[in-house]
């Protein structure tokens, strides 16, 4: 019951995070949607198949364990990293943003050395 | 323009842990579950490899100061030996043995000589792993 739902639950959010990763407008749109909620979904199915061979087959298997707190910690980096990557190369930023903090921090400090 | 890297840095710190004792496991899983010396030998040169992209390659030459020659030198000693080991009882080369021990800490464990000669994969791996990419990355 539970291992049905906590796998269809993570199979759904890995699908919402392909729809994402189509329908949104720039990268650092499409990286959110790709690190979060794949990474939820990957843990939720990871926790199902831990529950399932835990209740089910009698087996405790804590290399999925390891893997869900592997996946917590290490995706969210990830995504920092790609986005910042492709700030710093000069990817431009959906034309209808308003904010561009790192932007303006960015210049700030350029005046302040020059 | 200088970049700060705290974050890689930070997860890499704690990641390391995990991937080589997950190594570690690998190794030693090799006899009864899939794994064996040579994923294992990948997974901890994969380790150092992370390492190698969080920090530069002179801390981490600081941090380990292997030369990943020797290692390959001394893991191909350590396979020669085991599979040598054979002949001084009389039994052809390549016989492996294994006996039960009583150790003090982890009960009836058993010992089988086929472990040594996964060691001698295990370093030749991460040698050989270690020097095709730093050689790689030293080149400008």
């Amino acid at each position: 019951m539970f291992v049905g739902i906590f796998i269809l639950l993570g199979a759904f959010l890995s699908l919402v995070a392909a729809f994402g990763l189509i329908r949104l407008p720039d990268v650092y749109t499409r990286n959110h949607a790709a690190s979060k909620s794949a990474t939820l979904g990957v843990m939720l199915t990871l926790l199902g198949t831990l529950i399932y061979f835990y209740f089910i087959e009698n087996h405790f298997n804590s290399r999925l364990l390891l893997g869900i707190a592997f996946i917590f910690m290490t995706s969210p980096v990830a995504g920092h990293l790609i986005s910042r990557a492709a700030y710093n190369s000069g990817v431009k930023l959906w034309g209808k943003s308003v904010v561009d903090d790192l932007g303006r921090d960015r210049k700030k400090m350029n005046h302040r050395q020059s | 323009m200088k970049t700060n890297d705290l974050i890689l840095q930070t997860v890499s710190k704690v990641i390391l842990f995990l991937i080589v004792l997950f190594s570690l496991y690998m190794f030693f899983a090799g006899h009864y579950h899939p794994g064996g010396g040579f994923v294992g030998g990948l997974m901890t040169s994969g380790a150092i490899v992370l390492m190698l992209l969080a920090y530069d390659i002179k801390t981490v030459t600081t941090i380990l100061p292997v030369d990943y020659k020797k290692m390959i030198a001394v893991g191909l000693l350590f396979a020669a030996g085991t599979a040598a080991g054979g002949l001084l009882f009389g039994v052809p080369f390549l016989t492996h043995a294994f006996t039960y021990v009583d150790l003090p800490l982890l009960g009836k464990t058993s010992l089988h000589t086929a472990v040594l000669f996964d060691t001698g994969v295990y370093l030749v791996v991460i040698g050989v792993t270690m020097t095709i990419i730093q050689t790689i990355g030293e080149s400008e």
